[in-house]
Protein backbone atom coordinates (compact mmCIF):
# COMPACT_ATOMS: atom_id res chain seq x y z
CA UNK A 1 0.00 0.00 0.00
CA UNK A 2 1.35 3.62 -0.99
CA UNK A 3 2.34 6.09 1.33
CA UNK A 4 -0.83 7.95 -0.50
CA UNK A 5 -3.35 5.77 -0.10
CA UNK A 6 -2.57 4.79 3.57
CA UNK A 7 -2.70 8.92 4.20
CA UNK A 8 -5.97 8.62 2.55
CA UNK A 9 -7.19 5.95 4.83
CA UNK A 10 -5.83 7.62 7.83
CA UNK A 11 -8.27 10.80 6.96
CA UNK A 12 -10.91 8.18 5.83
CA UNK A 13 -10.96 6.75 9.46
CA UNK A 14 -10.38 10.29 11.22
CA UNK A 15 -13.87 11.58 9.35
CA UNK A 16 -15.61 8.51 9.70
CA UNK A 17 -14.95 8.98 13.66
CA UNK A 18 -15.32 12.31 13.89
CA UNK A 19 -18.61 11.92 11.58
CA UNK A 20 -19.79 9.12 14.38
CA UNK A 21 -19.71 10.88 17.31
CA UNK A 22 -21.56 14.08 15.44
CA UNK A 23 -24.35 12.44 14.48
CA UNK A 24 -27.35 12.04 16.99
CA UNK A 25 -27.04 9.18 20.00
CA UNK A 26 -29.32 6.85 17.93
CA UNK A 27 -27.47 6.98 14.65
CA UNK A 28 -24.34 7.13 16.00
CA UNK A 29 -25.40 4.19 18.20
CA UNK A 30 -26.72 2.37 14.78
CA UNK A 31 -23.45 3.29 12.99
CA UNK A 32 -21.19 1.29 15.90
CA UNK A 33 -23.60 -2.11 15.71
CA UNK A 34 -23.21 -1.47 11.63
CA UNK A 35 -19.15 -1.34 11.90
CA UNK A 36 -19.59 -4.45 14.28
CA UNK A 37 -21.43 -6.53 12.20
CA UNK A 38 -19.51 -5.26 9.14
CA UNK A 39 -16.31 -6.95 10.84
CA UNK A 40 -18.46 -10.36 11.22
CA UNK A 41 -19.55 -10.18 7.60
CA UNK A 42 -15.83 -9.44 6.71
CA UNK A 43 -15.03 -12.80 8.12
CA UNK A 44 -17.59 -14.54 6.25
CA UNK A 45 -16.71 -12.70 2.98
CA UNK A 46 -13.35 -14.45 3.62
CA UNK A 47 -14.86 -17.86 3.48
CA UNK A 48 -17.06 -16.87 0.57
CA UNK A 49 -14.31 -16.12 -1.23
CA UNK A 50 -13.06 -19.83 -0.71
CA UNK A 51 -16.43 -20.76 -1.37
CA UNK A 52 -17.68 -22.00 1.84
CA UNK A 53 -20.98 -20.06 3.18
CA UNK A 54 -21.51 -20.52 7.07
CA UNK A 55 -24.90 -20.11 8.13
CA UNK A 56 -23.30 -20.32 11.84
CA UNK A 57 -21.43 -17.13 12.16
CA UNK A 58 -23.71 -16.39 15.05
CA UNK A 59 -22.09 -18.70 16.88
CA UNK A 60 -19.24 -16.64 17.40
CA UNK A 61 -20.78 -12.95 17.36
CA UNK A 62 -22.56 -14.30 20.52
CA UNK A 63 -19.72 -16.08 22.10
CA UNK A 64 -17.77 -13.05 21.51
CA UNK A 65 -20.35 -10.79 22.84
CA UNK A 66 -21.38 -13.08 25.77
CA UNK A 67 -17.50 -13.15 27.35
CA UNK A 68 -17.74 -9.29 27.23
CA UNK A 69 -20.71 -9.47 29.10
CA UNK A 70 -19.51 -12.06 31.45
CA UNK A 71 -16.64 -10.30 32.07
CA UNK A 72 -18.00 -6.88 33.31
CA UNK A 73 -20.90 -8.37 35.20
CA UNK A 74 -19.41 -11.22 36.56
CA UNK A 75 -15.28 -10.84 36.78
CA UNK A 76 -15.62 -6.97 37.46
CA UNK A 77 -13.41 -6.46 34.04
CA UNK A 78 -14.44 -3.73 32.27
CA UNK A 79 -11.17 -2.95 30.28
CA UNK A 80 -12.19 -2.87 26.69
CA UNK A 81 -8.83 -4.04 25.82
CA UNK A 82 -9.06 -6.80 27.86
CA UNK A 83 -12.17 -7.62 27.00
CA UNK A 84 -11.67 -7.80 22.98
CA UNK A 85 -8.42 -10.42 23.97
CA UNK A 86 -10.68 -12.65 26.22
CA UNK A 87 -13.46 -12.58 23.54
CA UNK A 88 -11.32 -13.22 20.29
CA UNK A 89 -9.07 -15.52 22.15
CA UNK A 90 -11.85 -17.96 23.34
CA UNK A 91 -13.77 -17.80 20.41
CA UNK A 92 -10.74 -18.66 18.24
CA UNK A 93 -10.05 -21.80 20.71
CA UNK A 94 -13.51 -22.97 19.89
CA UNK A 95 -13.33 -22.31 16.45
CA UNK A 96 -9.79 -24.09 16.53
CA UNK A 97 -11.91 -27.30 17.94
CA UNK A 98 -14.80 -27.10 15.88
CA UNK A 99 -13.18 -26.72 12.59
CA UNK A 100 -10.96 -29.72 12.89
CA UNK A 101 -15.06 -31.63 11.55
CA UNK A 102 -16.39 -28.81 10.09
CA UNK A 103 -13.53 -27.84 7.55
CA UNK A 104 -14.06 -31.62 6.05
CA UNK A 105 -17.13 -29.91 4.58
CA UNK A 106 -18.37 -28.60 2.11
CA UNK A 107 -21.27 -26.77 0.51
CA UNK A 108 -25.14 -27.54 2.17
CA UNK A 109 -23.17 -29.45 4.42
CA UNK A 110 -20.26 -27.00 5.69
CA UNK A 111 -23.76 -24.36 5.92
CA UNK A 112 -25.28 -26.60 7.80
CA UNK A 113 -22.78 -28.25 10.35
CA UNK A 114 -21.88 -24.40 10.84
CA UNK A 115 -25.89 -23.44 11.54
CA UNK A 116 -26.06 -26.51 13.59
CA UNK A 117 -23.57 -25.50 16.03
CA UNK A 118 -24.72 -21.84 16.31
CA UNK A 119 -28.09 -23.85 17.47
CA UNK A 120 -26.18 -25.67 19.67
CA UNK A 121 -24.79 -22.55 21.79
CA UNK A 122 -28.64 -21.05 21.16
CA UNK A 123 -30.21 -24.00 23.47
CA UNK A 124 -27.51 -24.06 26.15
CA UNK A 125 -27.93 -20.51 26.35
CA UNK A 126 -32.00 -20.58 27.00
CA UNK A 127 -31.46 -23.07 29.65
CA UNK A 128 -28.91 -20.88 31.39
CA UNK A 129 -30.86 -19.27 34.57
CA UNK A 130 -27.78 -17.66 35.67
CA UNK A 131 -27.00 -16.14 32.11
CA UNK A 132 -30.54 -14.77 31.87
CA UNK A 133 -32.21 -17.30 30.08
CA UNK A 134 -34.09 -15.96 26.76
CA UNK A 135 -33.77 -12.71 28.00
CA UNK A 136 -29.80 -12.12 28.27
CA UNK A 137 -28.54 -9.68 30.81
CA UNK A 138 -27.06 -6.54 31.10
CA UNK A 139 -23.13 -5.41 30.16
CA UNK A 140 -22.02 -2.61 31.91
CA UNK A 141 -20.15 -0.01 30.81
CA UNK A 142 -16.40 -0.22 29.10
CA UNK A 143 -13.39 1.41 30.49
CA UNK A 144 -10.33 2.09 28.59
CA UNK A 145 -6.49 2.03 30.56
CA UNK A 146 -8.45 2.77 33.98
CA UNK A 147 -10.66 5.60 32.07
CA UNK A 148 -14.04 5.16 32.50
CA UNK A 149 -16.22 7.23 30.73
CA UNK A 150 -19.89 7.88 31.79
CA UNK A 151 -22.81 5.83 30.43
CA UNK A 152 -22.73 8.53 26.52
CA UNK A 153 -18.74 8.70 27.00
CA UNK A 154 -19.13 4.74 27.21
CA UNK A 155 -20.50 4.81 23.62
CA UNK A 156 -18.26 6.87 22.20
CA UNK A 157 -15.23 5.12 23.26
CA UNK A 158 -16.89 1.98 21.97
CA UNK A 159 -17.59 3.92 18.69
CA UNK A 160 -13.92 5.05 18.61
CA UNK A 161 -13.08 1.63 19.24
CA UNK A 162 -14.97 -0.14 16.72
CA UNK A 163 -14.08 2.97 13.64
CA UNK A 164 -9.90 1.67 14.72
CA UNK A 165 -10.69 -1.77 14.63
CA UNK A 166 -12.57 -1.25 10.94
CA UNK A 167 -10.22 0.29 9.75
CA UNK A 168 -6.65 -1.49 11.18
CA UNK A 169 -8.55 -5.01 10.72
CA UNK A 170 -9.79 -3.54 6.89
CA UNK A 171 -6.25 -3.11 6.00
CA UNK A 172 -4.96 -6.16 7.14
CA UNK A 173 -7.49 -8.00 6.18
CA UNK A 174 -6.87 -6.24 2.60
CA UNK A 175 -3.08 -7.15 3.02
CA UNK A 176 -4.43 -10.86 3.66
CA UNK A 177 -6.07 -11.39 0.39
CA UNK A 178 -3.85 -10.01 -1.74
CA UNK A 179 -1.19 -12.71 -0.53
CA UNK A 180 -0.63 -16.11 -1.12
CA UNK A 181 -2.83 -17.16 1.86
CA UNK A 182 -5.94 -14.69 0.58
CA UNK A 183 -5.38 -15.87 -2.96
CA UNK A 184 -4.95 -19.80 -1.43
CA UNK A 185 -9.28 -18.70 -0.63
CA UNK A 186 -9.64 -18.28 -4.30
CA UNK A 187 -7.89 -21.55 -5.34
CA UNK A 188 -9.54 -23.67 -3.10
CA UNK A 189 -13.08 -22.39 -4.32
CA UNK A 190 -12.03 -23.07 -7.95
CA UNK A 191 -9.97 -26.41 -7.81
CA UNK A 192 -8.77 -28.06 -4.74
CA UNK A 193 -7.22 -31.25 -6.50
CA UNK A 194 -4.72 -28.74 -8.15
CA UNK A 195 -3.95 -27.20 -5.43
CA UNK A 196 -3.39 -30.47 -3.38
CA UNK A 197 -0.88 -31.50 -6.24
CA UNK A 198 0.68 -28.17 -5.61
CA UNK A 199 1.69 -29.37 -2.32
CA UNK A 200 -0.80 -27.38 -1.02
CA UNK A 201 -3.11 -28.31 1.93
CA UNK A 202 -6.67 -27.83 0.81
CA UNK A 203 -7.92 -27.98 5.41
CA UNK A 204 -5.13 -26.04 6.46
CA UNK A 205 -6.47 -23.15 4.00
CA UNK A 206 -9.95 -23.51 5.22
CA UNK A 207 -8.86 -24.01 8.52
CA UNK A 208 -7.02 -21.04 9.13
CA UNK A 209 -10.16 -19.00 7.06
CA UNK A 210 -12.64 -20.25 9.46
CA UNK A 211 -10.64 -19.41 12.85
CA UNK A 212 -9.74 -15.79 11.11
CA UNK A 213 -13.35 -15.39 10.66
CA UNK A 214 -14.17 -16.84 13.99
CA UNK A 215 -12.23 -14.18 15.92
CA UNK A 216 -14.03 -11.42 13.90
CA UNK A 217 -17.47 -12.53 14.37
CA UNK A 218 -16.04 -12.54 18.09
CA UNK A 219 -15.08 -8.57 17.78
CA UNK A 220 -18.15 -8.00 16.13
CA UNK A 221 -20.13 -9.50 18.98
CA UNK A 222 -17.73 -7.83 22.04
CA UNK A 223 -19.04 -4.40 20.12
CA UNK A 224 -22.41 -5.05 19.34
CA UNK A 225 -22.58 -6.11 23.59
CA UNK A 226 -20.73 -2.99 24.96
CA UNK A 227 -22.99 -0.58 22.64
CA UNK A 228 -26.14 -2.26 23.35
CA UNK A 229 -25.20 -2.76 26.85
CA UNK A 230 -26.81 -6.26 26.78
CA UNK A 231 -26.52 -9.60 25.34
CA UNK A 232 -29.07 -12.43 24.75
CA UNK A 233 -29.24 -15.58 23.03
CA UNK A 234 -30.90 -14.31 19.69
CA UNK A 235 -27.40 -13.22 18.58
CA UNK A 236 -26.84 -16.99 18.41
CA UNK A 237 -29.98 -17.91 16.70
CA UNK A 238 -30.09 -18.80 13.16
CA UNK A 239 -32.02 -15.57 11.30
CA UNK A 240 -28.84 -13.56 13.65
CA UNK A 241 -26.34 -15.62 11.22
CA UNK A 242 -28.91 -15.56 7.95
CA UNK A 243 -28.55 -11.82 8.32
CA UNK A 244 -24.74 -11.96 7.88
CA UNK A 245 -24.71 -13.62 4.85
CA UNK A 246 -27.99 -11.19 4.07
CA UNK A 247 -25.34 -8.74 4.42
CA UNK A 248 -22.31 -10.31 2.63
CA UNK A 249 -24.72 -11.18 -0.40
CA UNK A 250 -25.87 -7.12 -0.38
CA UNK A 251 -21.57 -6.01 -0.40
CA UNK A 252 -20.09 -8.35 -2.08
CA UNK A 253 -16.95 -10.39 -1.59
CA UNK A 254 -15.01 -7.86 -4.27
CA UNK A 255 -13.28 -5.67 -1.58
CA UNK A 256 -12.58 -5.49 2.02
CA UNK A 257 -14.86 -2.59 2.13
CA UNK A 258 -17.60 -3.94 0.59
CA UNK A 259 -19.23 -5.92 4.00
CA UNK A 260 -18.47 -2.77 6.18
CA UNK A 261 -20.43 -0.18 3.62
CA UNK A 262 -23.43 -2.97 3.24
CA UNK A 263 -23.54 -3.41 6.75
CA UNK A 264 -24.23 -0.12 7.35
CA UNK A 265 -26.97 0.27 4.42
CA UNK A 266 -27.79 -2.60 6.13
CA UNK A 267 -28.73 -0.79 9.32
CA UNK A 268 -30.19 2.19 7.65
CA UNK A 269 -32.32 0.02 5.59
CA UNK A 270 -33.73 -1.91 8.26
CA UNK A 271 -34.36 1.22 10.69
CA UNK A 272 -36.02 2.86 7.51
CA UNK A 273 -37.98 0.23 7.09
CA UNK A 274 -38.95 -0.95 9.77
CA UNK A 275 -40.04 2.87 10.52
CA UNK A 276 -42.21 3.47 7.88
CA UNK A 277 -43.33 -0.33 7.71
CA UNK A 278 -43.45 -1.61 11.16
CA UNK A 279 -45.47 -5.10 9.78
CA UNK A 280 -43.55 -5.61 6.72
CA UNK A 281 -40.00 -4.49 7.14
CA UNK A 282 -39.53 -7.98 6.55
CA UNK A 283 -40.55 -8.21 3.35
CA UNK A 284 -39.14 -4.58 1.85
CA UNK A 285 -35.42 -6.28 3.12
CA UNK A 286 -36.37 -9.58 1.14
CA UNK A 287 -37.79 -6.98 -1.80
CA UNK A 288 -34.21 -5.63 -1.80
CA UNK A 289 -32.47 -8.83 -1.51
CA UNK A 290 -34.35 -10.41 -4.54
CA UNK A 291 -33.04 -6.73 -6.54
CA UNK A 292 -29.77 -7.63 -5.62
CA UNK A 293 -29.86 -11.15 -6.44
CA UNK A 294 -30.97 -10.69 -9.80
CA UNK A 295 -29.09 -7.75 -10.91
CA UNK A 296 -26.46 -7.05 -9.00
CA UNK A 297 -25.19 -10.91 -8.39
CA UNK A 298 -21.57 -9.93 -7.11
CA UNK A 299 -23.11 -7.65 -4.82
CA UNK A 300 -23.11 -3.63 -4.23
CA UNK A 301 -19.77 -3.51 -4.88
CA UNK A 302 -19.92 -4.67 -8.49
CA UNK A 303 -21.41 -1.17 -9.00
CA UNK A 304 -18.02 0.42 -7.92
CA UNK A 305 -15.88 -1.75 -10.38
CA UNK A 306 -18.44 -1.19 -12.91
CA UNK A 307 -17.75 2.32 -12.24
CA UNK A 308 -14.04 1.98 -12.13
CA UNK A 309 -14.51 0.35 -15.61
CA UNK A 310 -12.46 -2.31 -13.91
CA UNK A 311 -10.53 -3.91 -16.77
CA UNK A 312 -8.79 -8.08 -15.74
CA UNK A 313 -6.84 -6.46 -12.70
CA UNK A 314 -3.14 -5.96 -14.87
CA UNK A 315 -0.53 -7.42 -12.82
CA UNK A 316 2.62 -5.39 -11.63
CA UNK B 1 20.55 -47.62 -6.38
CA UNK B 2 16.62 -48.10 -6.11
CA UNK B 3 14.48 -47.02 -9.16
CA UNK B 4 12.59 -43.93 -9.49
CA UNK B 5 9.64 -45.44 -9.45
CA UNK B 6 9.10 -49.24 -8.75
CA UNK B 7 5.38 -50.82 -8.73
CA UNK B 8 5.39 -54.73 -7.43
CA UNK B 9 2.03 -56.23 -8.43
CA UNK B 10 -0.12 -53.72 -9.11
CA UNK B 11 -3.75 -54.17 -8.86
CA UNK B 12 -7.12 -52.18 -8.76
CA UNK B 13 -10.47 -52.97 -9.59
CA UNK B 14 -13.93 -51.05 -9.90
CA UNK B 15 -17.15 -53.85 -8.97
CA UNK B 16 -16.41 -56.01 -10.98
CA UNK B 17 -14.23 -54.21 -13.46
CA UNK B 18 -10.03 -54.83 -13.45
CA UNK B 19 -8.73 -51.59 -14.26
CA UNK B 20 -5.21 -52.74 -14.01
CA UNK B 21 -3.69 -55.64 -12.93
CA UNK B 22 0.03 -57.46 -11.88
CA UNK B 23 1.73 -54.61 -13.20
CA UNK B 24 5.32 -54.89 -12.35
CA UNK B 25 7.60 -51.66 -14.02
CA UNK B 26 10.65 -49.92 -13.02
CA UNK B 27 11.07 -46.22 -14.34
CA UNK B 28 15.18 -44.60 -13.54
CA UNK B 29 16.09 -41.45 -13.58
CA UNK B 30 15.96 -39.57 -17.10
CA UNK B 31 14.27 -41.96 -18.79
CA UNK B 32 11.50 -41.11 -21.37
CA UNK B 33 8.43 -43.24 -21.65
CA UNK B 34 5.88 -42.88 -23.68
CA UNK B 35 2.87 -44.56 -22.42
CA UNK B 36 0.06 -46.19 -25.24
CA UNK B 37 -3.09 -48.00 -24.92
CA UNK B 38 -6.93 -48.33 -26.05
CA UNK B 39 -9.06 -46.73 -24.48
CA UNK B 40 -9.85 -48.06 -21.10
CA UNK B 41 -6.64 -49.88 -21.30
CA UNK B 42 -5.76 -48.39 -17.32
CA UNK B 43 -3.40 -45.82 -18.62
CA UNK B 44 -5.26 -43.28 -16.28
CA UNK B 45 -5.84 -45.79 -13.82
CA UNK B 46 -2.21 -46.52 -13.49
CA UNK B 47 -1.34 -42.68 -13.28
CA UNK B 48 -3.65 -42.08 -11.09
CA UNK B 49 -2.12 -44.71 -8.61
CA UNK B 50 0.69 -43.50 -8.56
CA UNK B 51 0.17 -40.41 -7.68
CA UNK B 52 -1.79 -40.88 -4.46
CA UNK B 53 -4.97 -39.84 -6.61
CA UNK B 54 -6.56 -43.48 -6.20
CA UNK B 55 -5.39 -46.52 -3.81
CA UNK B 56 -4.88 -50.15 -5.32
CA UNK B 57 -6.77 -52.64 -4.47
CA UNK B 58 -3.05 -54.58 -4.17
CA UNK B 59 0.48 -54.23 -4.75
CA UNK B 60 2.96 -52.12 -3.69
CA UNK B 61 4.28 -48.77 -5.26
CA UNK B 62 7.79 -47.81 -4.45
CA UNK B 63 9.31 -43.99 -5.13
CA UNK B 64 12.84 -43.80 -4.69
CA UNK B 65 12.86 -47.31 -2.81
CA UNK B 66 9.91 -45.54 -0.46
CA UNK B 67 6.23 -47.36 -0.46
CA UNK B 68 3.59 -44.50 -1.30
CA UNK B 69 0.61 -46.28 -0.24
CA UNK B 70 -1.87 -44.65 1.81
CA UNK B 71 -0.49 -41.58 0.67
CA UNK B 72 -2.87 -38.48 -0.09
CA UNK B 73 -1.70 -36.93 -4.00
CA UNK B 74 -0.04 -34.23 -1.58
CA UNK B 75 2.34 -36.25 -0.12
CA UNK B 76 3.15 -38.29 -3.10
CA UNK B 77 3.53 -34.60 -4.92
CA UNK B 78 5.93 -33.42 -1.99
CA UNK B 79 7.86 -36.99 -2.39
CA UNK B 80 8.79 -35.33 -5.97
CA UNK B 81 6.18 -37.01 -7.88
CA UNK B 82 4.59 -34.63 -10.41
CA UNK B 83 1.50 -34.85 -12.93
CA UNK B 84 -0.53 -33.25 -15.95
CA UNK B 85 -4.22 -34.35 -16.34
CA UNK B 86 -6.37 -35.51 -18.93
CA UNK B 87 -8.50 -32.47 -18.42
CA UNK B 88 -6.21 -29.61 -17.48
CA UNK B 89 -6.82 -29.28 -13.67
CA UNK B 90 -6.66 -25.27 -12.99
CA UNK B 91 -8.02 -22.44 -11.55
CA UNK B 92 -10.68 -21.34 -14.15
CA UNK B 93 -11.40 -18.35 -13.43
CA UNK B 94 -8.34 -17.01 -12.26
CA UNK B 95 -5.75 -15.67 -15.11
CA UNK B 96 -2.71 -17.67 -16.25
CA UNK B 97 -0.50 -15.14 -13.82
CA UNK B 98 -2.54 -15.28 -11.13
CA UNK B 99 -2.54 -19.17 -12.06
CA UNK B 100 1.24 -19.43 -11.87
CA UNK B 101 1.62 -17.31 -9.02
CA UNK B 102 -0.20 -19.84 -6.92
CA UNK B 103 1.67 -22.59 -8.04
CA UNK B 104 4.61 -20.89 -7.29
CA UNK B 105 3.74 -19.96 -3.87
CA UNK B 106 2.28 -23.50 -2.83
CA UNK B 107 5.75 -25.49 -4.59
CA UNK B 108 8.80 -23.59 -4.34
CA UNK B 109 8.32 -20.69 -1.68
CA UNK B 110 5.97 -23.60 0.22
CA UNK B 111 4.96 -20.62 2.78
CA UNK B 112 1.81 -19.97 3.58
CA UNK B 113 2.31 -16.23 3.73
CA UNK B 114 -0.11 -13.81 5.34
CA UNK B 115 0.70 -10.43 4.29
CA UNK B 116 3.35 -10.42 1.53
CA UNK B 117 1.75 -9.43 -1.83
CA UNK B 118 1.35 -12.67 -3.97
CA UNK B 119 2.17 -10.44 -7.21
CA UNK B 120 5.33 -8.89 -6.00
CA UNK B 121 7.53 -7.66 -8.55
CA UNK B 122 9.75 -10.06 -7.75
CA UNK B 123 7.54 -13.50 -8.04
CA UNK B 124 5.82 -11.90 -11.40
CA UNK B 125 8.68 -11.83 -12.91
CA UNK B 126 9.63 -14.70 -12.28
CA UNK B 127 7.03 -16.59 -13.08
CA UNK B 128 7.16 -14.74 -16.32
CA UNK B 129 10.04 -16.21 -17.37
CA UNK B 130 8.12 -19.86 -16.52
CA UNK B 131 5.31 -18.57 -18.88
CA UNK B 132 8.32 -18.02 -21.53
CA UNK B 133 9.44 -21.06 -21.23
CA UNK B 134 6.25 -22.80 -22.17
CA UNK B 135 5.71 -20.25 -25.25
CA UNK B 136 2.10 -18.99 -22.98
CA UNK B 137 3.25 -15.73 -21.92
CA UNK B 138 1.52 -13.67 -23.95
CA UNK B 139 -1.94 -15.13 -22.20
CA UNK B 140 -1.01 -13.79 -18.87
CA UNK B 141 -3.15 -11.60 -18.21
CA UNK B 142 -6.01 -14.12 -19.94
CA UNK B 143 -8.63 -15.91 -17.38
CA UNK B 144 -7.90 -19.65 -18.11
CA UNK B 145 -11.89 -20.63 -18.90
CA UNK B 146 -11.65 -18.06 -22.17
CA UNK B 147 -8.13 -19.82 -23.50
CA UNK B 148 -7.84 -22.88 -26.24
CA UNK B 149 -6.76 -26.55 -24.72
CA UNK B 150 -3.41 -26.10 -25.71
CA UNK B 151 -2.77 -22.95 -23.24
CA UNK B 152 -4.07 -25.12 -20.64
CA UNK B 153 -2.27 -27.79 -21.42
CA UNK B 154 0.73 -26.29 -21.18
CA UNK B 155 -0.13 -24.09 -18.37
CA UNK B 156 -1.18 -27.31 -16.48
CA UNK B 157 2.49 -28.75 -17.06
CA UNK B 158 3.98 -25.61 -16.24
CA UNK B 159 2.72 -25.53 -12.80
CA UNK B 160 3.44 -29.43 -12.43
CA UNK B 161 6.66 -28.94 -12.93
CA UNK B 162 7.76 -25.97 -10.76
CA UNK B 163 8.20 -27.71 -7.62
CA UNK B 164 10.94 -29.68 -9.74
CA UNK B 165 9.84 -32.96 -9.84
CA UNK B 166 12.01 -36.15 -9.88
CA UNK B 167 9.48 -38.37 -11.70
CA UNK B 168 6.51 -36.15 -13.95
CA UNK B 169 3.43 -38.06 -15.64
CA UNK B 170 1.65 -36.41 -18.74
CA UNK B 171 -1.74 -38.00 -19.00
CA UNK B 172 -2.26 -37.21 -22.59
CA UNK B 173 -0.61 -33.91 -22.66
CA UNK B 174 -1.55 -33.78 -26.81
CA UNK B 175 -5.22 -34.75 -26.49
CA UNK B 176 -7.85 -31.37 -27.24
CA UNK B 177 -4.68 -30.46 -29.45
CA UNK B 178 -5.15 -30.05 -33.04
CA UNK B 179 -2.84 -32.22 -34.94
CA UNK B 180 -0.66 -29.87 -36.36
CA UNK B 181 0.19 -28.05 -32.77
CA UNK B 182 1.02 -31.65 -31.22
CA UNK B 183 4.66 -31.41 -32.26
CA UNK B 184 4.75 -27.66 -30.67
CA UNK B 185 3.51 -28.89 -27.57
CA UNK B 186 5.59 -31.26 -26.97
CA UNK B 187 8.85 -29.64 -28.43
CA UNK B 188 7.88 -27.13 -25.80
CA UNK B 189 7.46 -29.85 -23.06
CA UNK B 190 10.28 -31.56 -23.95
CA UNK B 191 12.26 -29.03 -24.24
CA UNK B 192 11.48 -27.90 -20.44
CA UNK B 193 11.42 -30.96 -19.09
CA UNK B 194 14.91 -32.23 -20.17
CA UNK B 195 16.33 -29.25 -19.03
CA UNK B 196 14.75 -30.35 -15.72
CA UNK B 197 16.02 -33.90 -16.16
CA UNK B 198 12.88 -35.66 -15.19
CA UNK B 199 12.20 -39.06 -15.50
CA UNK B 200 8.44 -38.64 -17.73
CA UNK B 201 6.31 -40.89 -18.40
CA UNK B 202 3.90 -39.45 -20.79
CA UNK B 203 0.15 -41.14 -22.18
CA UNK B 204 -0.31 -40.42 -25.92
CA UNK B 205 -2.56 -42.27 -28.95
CA UNK B 206 -0.75 -40.73 -31.78
CA UNK B 207 1.89 -43.16 -32.60
CA UNK B 208 4.16 -40.72 -34.75
CA UNK B 209 4.23 -38.71 -31.75
CA UNK B 210 5.53 -41.23 -29.00
CA UNK B 211 8.22 -42.79 -32.15
CA UNK B 212 9.70 -38.83 -32.13
CA UNK B 213 9.57 -38.52 -28.26
CA UNK B 214 9.49 -41.21 -26.39
CA UNK B 215 13.06 -43.87 -25.68
CA UNK B 216 11.30 -46.47 -24.34
CA UNK B 217 7.45 -47.85 -24.47
CA UNK B 218 4.65 -48.79 -22.32
CA UNK B 219 2.02 -51.13 -23.64
CA UNK B 220 -1.22 -51.21 -21.87
CA UNK B 221 -3.74 -53.82 -22.89
CA UNK B 222 -7.30 -54.32 -20.77
CA UNK B 223 -5.25 -53.97 -17.54
CA UNK B 224 -1.92 -55.35 -17.95
CA UNK B 225 1.42 -54.23 -19.46
CA UNK B 226 1.56 -55.76 -22.96
CA UNK B 227 5.02 -54.89 -23.53
CA UNK B 228 7.89 -53.21 -22.23
CA UNK B 229 11.06 -51.96 -23.77
CA UNK B 230 13.34 -49.92 -26.34
CA UNK B 231 10.28 -47.87 -28.56
CA UNK B 232 11.21 -49.42 -31.94
CA UNK B 233 11.31 -52.53 -30.61
CA UNK B 234 7.85 -52.44 -28.84
CA UNK B 235 5.81 -50.65 -31.85
CA UNK B 236 7.33 -53.14 -34.53
CA UNK B 237 5.92 -56.09 -32.06
CA UNK B 238 3.41 -57.44 -34.05
CA UNK B 239 0.86 -58.16 -30.75
CA UNK B 240 1.20 -54.30 -30.09
CA UNK B 241 0.80 -53.56 -33.29
CA UNK B 242 -2.95 -55.85 -33.82
CA UNK B 243 -4.36 -54.98 -29.86
CA UNK B 244 -2.65 -51.87 -29.11
CA UNK B 245 -1.89 -49.67 -32.55
CA UNK B 246 -4.92 -51.22 -34.23
CA UNK B 247 -2.99 -51.52 -37.75
CA UNK B 248 -0.05 -51.99 -39.14
CA UNK B 249 3.04 -49.26 -38.65
CA UNK B 250 5.61 -49.60 -41.43
CA UNK B 251 8.08 -47.59 -39.04
CA UNK B 252 10.59 -47.21 -42.32
CA UNK B 253 7.88 -44.90 -43.12
CA UNK B 254 9.34 -40.79 -43.20
CA UNK B 255 6.64 -40.07 -40.95
CA UNK B 256 7.88 -41.70 -38.15
CA UNK B 257 11.57 -40.62 -38.23
CA UNK B 258 12.57 -40.31 -34.28
CA UNK B 259 14.30 -37.52 -33.46
CA UNK B 260 17.50 -39.33 -33.37
CA UNK B 261 16.96 -40.78 -37.03
CA UNK B 262 16.10 -36.85 -38.48
CA UNK B 263 19.27 -35.67 -36.25
CA UNK B 264 21.38 -38.47 -38.28
CA UNK B 265 19.96 -37.45 -41.62
N1 LIG C 1 -13.69 -44.35 -11.05
C1 LIG C 1 -13.96 -45.44 -11.80
N2 LIG C 1 -15.04 -46.20 -11.52
C2 LIG C 1 -15.33 -47.29 -12.26
N3 LIG C 1 -14.59 -47.72 -13.28
C3 LIG C 1 -13.50 -47.00 -13.61
C4 LIG C 1 -13.13 -45.83 -12.89
N4 LIG C 1 -12.00 -45.32 -13.43
C5 LIG C 1 -11.68 -46.13 -14.45
N5 LIG C 1 -12.57 -47.14 -14.57
C6 LIG C 1 -12.52 -48.24 -15.55
O1 LIG C 1 -11.21 -48.75 -15.54
C7 LIG C 1 -10.79 -49.04 -16.86
C8 LIG C 1 -9.52 -48.30 -17.18
O2 LIG C 1 -9.81 -46.91 -17.26
P1 LIG C 1 -8.71 -45.78 -17.50
O3 LIG C 1 -9.37 -44.46 -17.32
O4 LIG C 1 -7.54 -46.07 -16.68
O5 LIG C 1 -8.35 -46.01 -19.03
P2 LIG C 1 -7.38 -45.19 -19.98
O6 LIG C 1 -6.39 -46.14 -20.49
O7 LIG C 1 -6.88 -43.97 -19.31
O8 LIG C 1 -8.36 -44.79 -21.16
P3 LIG C 1 -8.46 -43.44 -22.05
O9 LIG C 1 -7.51 -43.62 -23.18
O10 LIG C 1 -9.87 -43.45 -22.51
O11 LIG C 1 -8.14 -42.30 -21.18
C9 LIG C 1 -11.95 -48.71 -17.78
O12 LIG C 1 -12.68 -49.87 -18.02
C10 LIG C 1 -12.77 -47.74 -16.96
O13 LIG C 1 -14.13 -47.83 -17.31
MG1 LIG D 1 -7.03 -41.94 -19.59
Amino acid sequence: MSKRSLALLLILGVATLVGGLLLPNWMSYLFTIAMGKGLVVLGLVLLMRAGLVSFGQGLYYCLGAYVAGMLTQFAEVTDVLLILLASVSFSVVIAAIIGLLLCRYREIFFAMFSMAFSMILYGLLVRNQVLGSTDGFNVANPSLLGWAPGPEGASNLVLAVAVLLVFTLGILAWRYLKSLSGYAGEAVRENEIRLEYLGGSVFKIIYVKYIIAAGLAAIGGTVTALVSGHVDPEMAYWTTSGEFVFIALMGGTGHVAAPIIAAVLFESLRTYASAVAPYTWQMILGFALLAIILFLPSGLWSLVERFQNKKPRKAP
Amino acid sequence: MSALLKTVNLERTFGAVIAATDINIEINSGEIVGVIGSNGAGKTTFINMVTGYIQPSDGDILVRGKSIIGKSPREVSLAGVGRSFQIAQLFQELTVLDNILIAHGFSVDRKLNFLKPLRSADKVGKVRSVLREYEIEEYANEVVSTLPQGVRKLLDIAMAMLSKPGLMLLDEPTSGVAVEDKFLLMDTVMAAIRKSNAATLFVEHDMEVVLRYADRVLAFYDGRVLADGPTQKVLSDPKVQELVVGHHLDLSDVKYATKKDSDHA
